[in-house]
């Protein structure tokens, strides 16, 4: 697949010793990767089917460092991929071919906390549970909590806007970040948002929040901490059919809850799970929900009384409720660990990553088995039910000639389905190169266009990494073409 | 219905079209409750255009805890058709008149008492329809809770005070309401309750507004039956006396519709956003007590005669955040600007958005900042 076409990739290539010689003027030597070995471990993110070298790897150990690398590949015309700890799993920090990718992962400081305010503000290249563990000290943590979080950088998941197993309640990075300090693509210092609750202007803030590396660098981030609640108790729900546990998810919104968790988990990543982590889920059932309440004590024990209410009318064959803090993060150890283990038990696997409405969260489910089988590859499913989030991993085997590719096109026909049934391509691991194709399934040439302009009005030469998120016009003639038909986007939505 | 809405639209495109080539101006009003916020609406010389004809609602699953509504729907009928299933705005959007509309109400992007517990208008906003200064029709977002396919045009738009687009449609996440809610009131000092709702604001207590103002402070506490309960009781002890419920309801909207005894005269209104920690403000020349505080301390109304622009401005920036004109008369809006200036990065990625947007600058000029 050809990237160059997309929007803004320069079109002159720029001498690469030049490049060397003058980012070796602003950077210690330890901090500039030139060799092809040294380069290897950037060719891709969590995305691994997508493979390029970059042409050189900038490791800044200061803000300062990163602002004159960017000064000299915007003067020298080369493009620039930021990357965090490349835990992205839609391509979006995957190298440029005549690009600098500009790697945060130096950039590691918690730069002040303030327990009182229930702030801190943060380096790019901190990981997202490294931020809670300096809180907990104060009875407070960050909220959004991917399950890559051991792992994955603030400074990722604002590009990505990530969300977690409790954004429904907590909110996703976007609601969760107060300010966001970064370099645009010519070196000069922006600040969006401040340390009050909103700025004046347009709300730049919750531009970059999802912007996939595209509008600025990042060098700096203000979080929210939020306060510990008293206790969670989750409770773990056993279904004979998956459309039985689809109802459920709409029946406990319906009866006006909302819980810390809602997640959802079939029989096929169930199994993966369980020989790896002795989560306890139930082996039979076909579908699994966990079902988590926060609060005071008094405020846990009524609605957990109202959960159970509702998943027994649903149909739930079994319901447990954890009886401690140990039960409780055993019950989610199986939830957080389901992409690992289903690693384990397939060679390959694409993790999709459609958002629909909760009501045909069966419809869907009962769609993809129809094309497990007419592609001859099987898929788990692990949703984010609450809020319709779907996570089906399609398992293929890269060395089988020609799978790769059915993978690919089962996961397109999840999203195209995704967009037809109401929702979009992507909840919350991004467009990057991964669903570039799909964007002209959902948005209209001039929707499209605007995202153009938008993307020019930061970045004018479009060096700042190119070629993610936002198609070519060209790229989306040739989608429909051979899709032969027209953009599902504005018909459906 | 839908013939007379599509063909309000296609109109609309045509007047936006037709101005765009005839470089002049249009001023996008909803009920105009808003008339007042903002600087200058009538530079340029600008031709109104009026939402208040494409109303209603165009789709509404409580179970999806999603709405969708048509611009100039009245902000009153959204929030009662939500009502009747349990369901609210949980951002408590100030209305200023029964004329509010939806369209209008997310341009202002204004955010009421809840605020701090529940987030801002931004955070609600899901997905619009609008036309853009090309006078395309452009649909961005969507009805689902999380959507990051494309740059977040939905959530720009709020607050962008009409001068991006004309924001057509729009899908905002609801809310169930509280079942139960409760207020307190406790003597004290300014800086006493900043104190205090500073540390409170550290345990996970269900607090969904908070108000001090004359050496009151009222707490309200939202949530289930239990939680609301124990969290009053547990603040009793400080000396909060419980106040009734419709006397407490009466004074939250009060606050969030500004007609309480402080927002009354004509005296120019002071928004600052601070941090919540920001110790007690004082602005030379101003009566110290002439100050309302809400958001735990992070959003604070100052009034005052005379021109205490500078000043004002200088200390909330000093504090980490920016202040804001809020109602002013005509000049002083125009002398001091009703925002914060922006820094000469931010300005130029301001001109750039516009000219995105808006590459013919019709929409609402000198609205938000005089330079576009
Ligand atoms: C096992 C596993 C589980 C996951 N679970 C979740 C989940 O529950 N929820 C979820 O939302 N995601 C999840 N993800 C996806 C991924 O972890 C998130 O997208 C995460 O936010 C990426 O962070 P990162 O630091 O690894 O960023 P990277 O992968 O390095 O980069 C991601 C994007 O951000 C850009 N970027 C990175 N740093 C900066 C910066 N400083 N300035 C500007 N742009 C920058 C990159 O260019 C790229 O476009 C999971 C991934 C894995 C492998």
């Amino acid at each position: 697949m050809s990237i160059d076409n997309e929007i803004g990739a320069p079109r002159c290539v720029v001498g690469r010793r030049q490049l060397i010689a003058q980012l070796r003027t602003v950077l210690p030597p330890h901090c500039l990767l030139i060799e092809e070995e040294e380069l290897r471990p950037y060719e891709c993110d969590g995305l691994t089917a997508y493979r390029q070298l970059p042409s050189l790897v900038a490791l800044p150990e200061n803000e300062a460092q990163a602002q004159a690398a960017l000064e000299i590949c915007a003067a020298l015309n080369a493009p620039v991929v930021p990357r965090g700890a490349a835990t992205g799993l839609s391509g979006g920090a995957m190298p440029h071919r005549d690009g600098v990718v500009v790697s945060l992962a130096k950039l590691k400081r918690i730069v002040k906390l303030d327990p009182l305010a229930r702030t801190a503000v943060v380096q790019p290249g901190v990981r997202n549970l490294a931020v809670s563990e300096a809180a907990a000290p104060y009875g407070l943590y960050y909220a959004p909590d991917p399950s890559s979080q051991i792992a994955c950088t603030i400074g990722g998941n604002v590009a990505e806007n990530s969300g977690g197993v409790h954004c429904l309640k907590y909110g996703l990075t976007v609601h969760n970040v107060l300010r966001v300090r970064g370099l645009t693509v010519d070196g000069e210092i922006v600040e969006f948002g401040n340390a009050a609750l909103d700025a004046p202007g347009y709300d730049l803030l919750a531009l970059m929040n999802g912007s996939e590396g595209m509008l600025a660098l990042i060098t700096e981030v203000t979080v929210k901490l939020t306060p510990k609640p008293e206790l969670a108790q989750v409770v773990l729900a056993s279904f004979d059919e998956v459309t039985k546990a689809g109802d459920a998810v709409a029946g406990i919104i319906a009866a006006g809850i909302i819980p810390a968790g809602l997640e959802m988990m079939d029989k096929k990543a169930t199994h993966a799970v369980e020989p790896y982590v002795n989560a306890g889920y139930d082996m039979d059932a076909e579908a699994i929900l966990l079902c988590e309440s926060d609060g005071t004590p008094e405020e846990v024990a009524e609605e957990i009384a109202r959960m159970k209410a509702v998943l027994e009318h649903s149909g739930a064959s079994g319901i447990r409720v954890s009886q401690n803090e140990a039960e409780r993060l055993k019950f989610w150890a199986g939830r957080k660990a389901a992409f690992p283990a289903v690693g384990r038990i397939t060679p390959d696997y694409l993790c999709m990553d459609g958002t629909i409405p909760r009501k045909n969260l069966a419809r869907m489910l009962v769609a993809i088995a129809e094309m497990e089988v007419r592609y001859g590859l099987r898929c788990a499913n692990v949703f984010h039910a609450g809020d319709g989030n779907l996570h089906p991993l399609i398992m293929y085997d890269a060395n089988v000639p020609g799978q790769l590719d059915l993978a690919t096109a089962f996961g397109a026909e999840i999203l195209e389905l995704s967009v037809e049934l109401g929702g979009t391509i992507t909840g919350e691991h991004g467009v990057g190169i991964e669903k570039i194709g799909q964007m002209c399934a959902q948005f209209s040439p001039d929707e499209l266009d605007l995202f153009r302009r938008l993307k020019r009005a930061f970045d004018p030469g479009g060096l700042l990494n190119p070629g993610k998120a936002i198609p070519a016009a060209a790229r989306c003639r040739e989608y429909r073409l051979t899709r032969g038909a027209a953009p599902l986007a504005g018909s459906v939505r | 219905m839908s013939g007379h809405g599509a063909s309000s639209l296609a109109h609309w495109a045509e007047r936006i079209r037709a101005a765009a080539a005839g470089r002049s101006h249009l001023r996008l009003r909803g009920g105009g409750s808003k008339d007042f916020y903002g600087c200058g609406p009538d530079a340029g010389n600008p031709d109104t255009l009026g939402t208040r004809d494409y109303a209603g609602i165009v789709a509404y699953e409580p179970t999806e805890l999603v709405v969708t509504a048509r611009c100039g729907t009245p902000l009153a009928e959204l929030e009662a058709v939500l009502a009747e299933q349990g369901q609210s705005l949980a951002f408590e959007p100030p209305h200023f008149g029964s004329e509010a509309t939806v369209g209008g109400c997310v341009a202002a992007g204004l955010s009421g008492p809840r605020r701090a517990q529940a987030g801002a208008l931004r955070d609600f906003v899901l997905g619009v329809k609008m036309l853009d200064g090309n006078g395309d029709l452009l649909t961005f977002g969507g009805q689902v809770m999380k959507n990051v396919a494309g740059y977040d045009v939905p959530r720009l738009l709020a607050g962008s005070l009409g001068t991006l687009g004309l924001i057509a449609e729009v899908s905002l996440k609801v809310l169930p309401l509280p079942v139960a809610e409760h207020t307190l009131r406790f003597e004290l000092a300014q800086q006493e309750a900043l104190d205090l709702l500073n540390r409170w604001g550290g345990r996970p207590l269900p607090i969904s507004a908070s108000a001090w103002r004359g050496d009151a402070l009222h707490v309200r506490f939202s949530g289930a039956a239990a939680a609301v309960g124990a969290a009053a009781n547990s603040l009793v002890g400080l000396g909060g006396q419980p106040v009734a419920a419709a006397e407490a309801s009466a004074f939250w909207h009060s606050l969030r519709e500004q007609t309480h005894a402080f927002f009354a005269g004509d005296a120019p209104l002071w928004r600052l956003a601070v941090p919540s920690t920001t110790p007690v403000l004082a602005v030379d020349g101003m009566r110290s007590d002439a100050q309302l505080v809400e958001w735990g301390g992070a959003q604070r109304w100052l009034r005052g005669e005379g021109d205490h622009a500078a000043a004002i401005r200088a200390l909330a920036t000093e504090a980490g955040g920016h202040a804001t004109l809020f109602r002013g008369d005509a000049a002083t809006r125009a002398s001091s600007g009703a925002f914060q200036p922006l820094s000469a990065p931010l300005l130029r990625l301001h001109r750039n958005l516009k000219a995105a947007f808006d590459p013919r600058g019709v929409f609402n000029p000198g609205r938000l900042y005089p330079e576009f």
